[in-house]
């Protein structure tokens, strides 16, 4: 699918839609308010990119989705999550991957003990349709990561951290997902690896018609190759809108992107509270 | 890896656990040869060398403590393994694993006395053990997930209060029989000619030994090659990650108490045809803790190993040097063998390695 004829997610009819979060609210500990209403779309084989700094709420809102968040004490208490046309917000982490729905968490998580291929294996957990169909895709994941291949049978804890987000990404495409929810995949990385990563995750998009959400702090690359993209701020969306619009906005790029319009400016020049407002108004 | 090894610095010799446990050895051996020059009637003789002729003299009676002993380290290894499944797999430390294994005899036995036949009595028994793996992670562990360790525990002190509670009230408290030769278990003692001596084996504990073997034998493949062993694997490793990739810790938690149960009936069943099956076994639950200090609470070899050592080692102990102190070693040789492996490899023999990176 090419990405020009993606519509703007929000006027996207309903089964365009693959995921649609609807004025979510999330508590921690029965305390504290983490997402204060957040509301967004992905559509369907799209690549949308969250976008924030740290403690804005993005992972919180991936896990929001995967309901992940129960095993941190965490609820949401307000709004709806659709998934394929199918509210998910009460469903389990197991329900969720088997409908095809899974996260890979930020800082890799593989199994440290357990081999690459061993890893890639336990993401086929749910699948019910035979050891000859998961072979099968085993062996699709070592040509899409020929690195795994060479690292079939080694301790996974013991891979660069680049093969480990590949492991993670490639176990998680071993549940046979219809999207994958991608937190801070270039986290800890070489510029390089990154890069490498995110040709992987629009491969995947555009051969496997895998529908993609990534938190990113690393706005530059997530914009370059999302087609939609969220700002996030303490809990909710400040700014949502096409990637190639969110890169050539001027708040984005002083902010987000580091680039400073016109002449150069120090740092202390920039005025972000009257900013700020700008935004939220 | 290889350019980084390099560049490390030399480490001093002491500090490697090994080196320094081989000097505190020539030192021991250097003593015995002390004390038998000094004198052969003192102490030293009495402890490092007397024994070790009464070994030489008589190896028929050396071989029968070596082969009790390695029956009771197979069964004190199969109680370890129930606590290795569950630590692994939960986190959870169960000291309730002693009273499964009694409840889960006391079950059996209480089975064939109302009637029911002994093979029926074994699968109605699994499914009981089955029932109680279902109600533990509902009741307990499922209301208590993300609580710290420590409180889990407790609820397994919790779970073993209640389960001789239970017991008591459903079987009464008496000791009773295995129900041994019902189950085709074998009975009397084969006499082998060995080394000038008869040693003779227990019909009982050559089934028990095997019995376990294959038991551990079976374990490890299912953990290796299966789904669900692999599934079983990746939990120990990481909960979180387990979560993520959809793997379902409640049907894991079940999983692995109900194999523990298993291993509790077959332990049960074992213990019970070579003593009797009272509350008491509980207490021999107590020494899978030595061995599991000594094997790595968190390794299926360790377990296995640990057991045979401490199994081996208390029966010597007691035999050659339990009477210097006027008899009882037994009962706690095994913890002072724990203490020196405390001192010096606390992850055990075969503990995990954290692989960490930065």
């Amino acid at each position: 699918m090419s990405t020009a004829t993606l519509e703007k997610p929000t006027t996207a009819t309903a089964s365009d839609t693959i995921l649609s979060l609807n004025n979510i609210e999330v508590i921690y500990d029965h305390v504290v308010l983490v997402l204060k209403g957040v509301s967004l779309t992905v559509p369907r084989a799209g690549i949308v990119a969250i976008l924030g700094a740290n403690g804005a709420g993005k992972t919180t809102t991936l896990k929001a989705i995967s309901n992940l968040l129960k095993a941190e004490r965490g609820e949401v208490t307000k709004g709806s999550i659709v998934f394929d046309g199918e509210r998910v917000d009460r469903l389990s982490p197991n329900e969720l991957v088997r409908r095809g729905c899974i996260q890979v968490m930020e800082g890799r998580h593989c199994f440290g003990h357990l081999s690459i291929e061993e890893n890639l294996l336990t993401g086929a957990f749910t699948r019910r349709d035979g050891n000859a169909a998961i072979k099968r895709d085993l062996e699709k994941i070592y040509t899409l990561f020929p690195r795994l291949k060479q690292r079939r049978s080694s301790q996974a804890g013991y891979t660069s951290g680049g093969e480990q987000q590949m492991c993670a990404i490639g176990r998680a495409m071993m549940s046979k997902p219809k999207m994958i929810l991608l937190d801070e995949p270039s986290m800890g990385l070489a510029p390089q690896i990154v890069e490498e990563i995110f040709e992987i995750v629009r491969r995947l998009n555009a051969e496997e018609g895998v529908s993609f959400l990534v938190a990113e702090q690393n706005t530059n690359m997530a914009l370059r190759y999302a087609t939609y993209g969220y700002i996030m701020e303490t809990g909710r969306v400040v700014m949502d809108g096409e990637a190639k619009m969110l890169r050539e906005n001027e708040d984005v790029k002083e902010f987000y992107l580091g680039v400073a319009e016109g002449n150069k400016k120090s740092f202390r020049e920039v005025k972000s509270y009257k900013r700020r407002k700008r935004w939220l108004s | 890896m290889s350019d980084l090894a390099t560049t490390r610095p030399a480490p001093n010799p002491l500090a490697n656990p090994w080196i320094r446990a081989g000097l505190i050895l020539a030192a021991a051996v250097a003593a015995i040869l002390l004390g038998a020059q000094l004198d052969s009637s003192g102490t030293l003789y009495a402890v490092f060398i007397d024994p070790f002729q009464q070994m030489i003299q008589a190896p028929d009676l050396l071989v029968q403590t070596i082969w009790e002993g390695l029956v009771s380290g197979v069964l004190y290894a199969l109680i370890a393994l129930g606590f290795v499944l569950i630590f692994k797999a939960s986190g959870v430390f169960n000291f309730a694993q002693g009273i499964m294994v009694v409840f889960a005899a006391l079950t059996l036995v209480g089975l064939y006395e109302k009637g029911v036949p002994a093979f029926l009595a074994v699968i109605i028994t699994l499914g009981v053990m089955f029932a109680l793996a279902v109600t533990i992670e509902r009741v307990v562990l499922r209301p208590l997930v993300n609580q710290p360790d420590i409180i889990l525990f407790m609820a397994t002190f919790g779970i073993t209060y209640f389960l001789i509670g239970f017991g008591e009230s459903l079987f009464g408290g008496n000791p009773k029989q295995m129900i041994a030769e019902q189950l085709f278990l074998p009975k009397g003692a084969i006499d082998l000619p060995i080394l000038g001596g008869l040693v003779s084996l227990q019909k009982i504990d050559i089934a028990a030994a095997v019995i376990a073997s294959l038991m551990i034998a079976l374990l490890a493949l299912f953990f290796q090659y299966t789904r669900i062993g692999r599934a079983l694997r990746a939990v120990a490793d990481s909960h979180k990650a387990a979560l993520s990739v959809g793997i379902s810790l409640n049907q894991i938690w079940v999983i692995v108490w109900f194999t523990a149960g298993i291993v509790a009936l077959i332990t049960g069943i074992m213990w019970g045809a070579r003593s009797d099956v009272s509350f008491a076994l509980e207490i021999v639950a107590l020494k899978a803790l030595p061995v599991l200090i000594l094997g790595g609470f968190t390794s299926i070899p360790g377990a296995i190993v640990g057991g045979l050592i401490i199994g081996i080692g208390e029966k010597l102990g007691e035999f050659y040097w339990g009477p210097l102190v006027g008899g009882g070693i037994e009962s706690w040789l095994a913890y002072f063998i724990a203490l020196g492996f405390l001192l010096f490899r606390p992850q055990g023999l075969f503990g995990d390695k954290i692989i960490e990176r930065i």
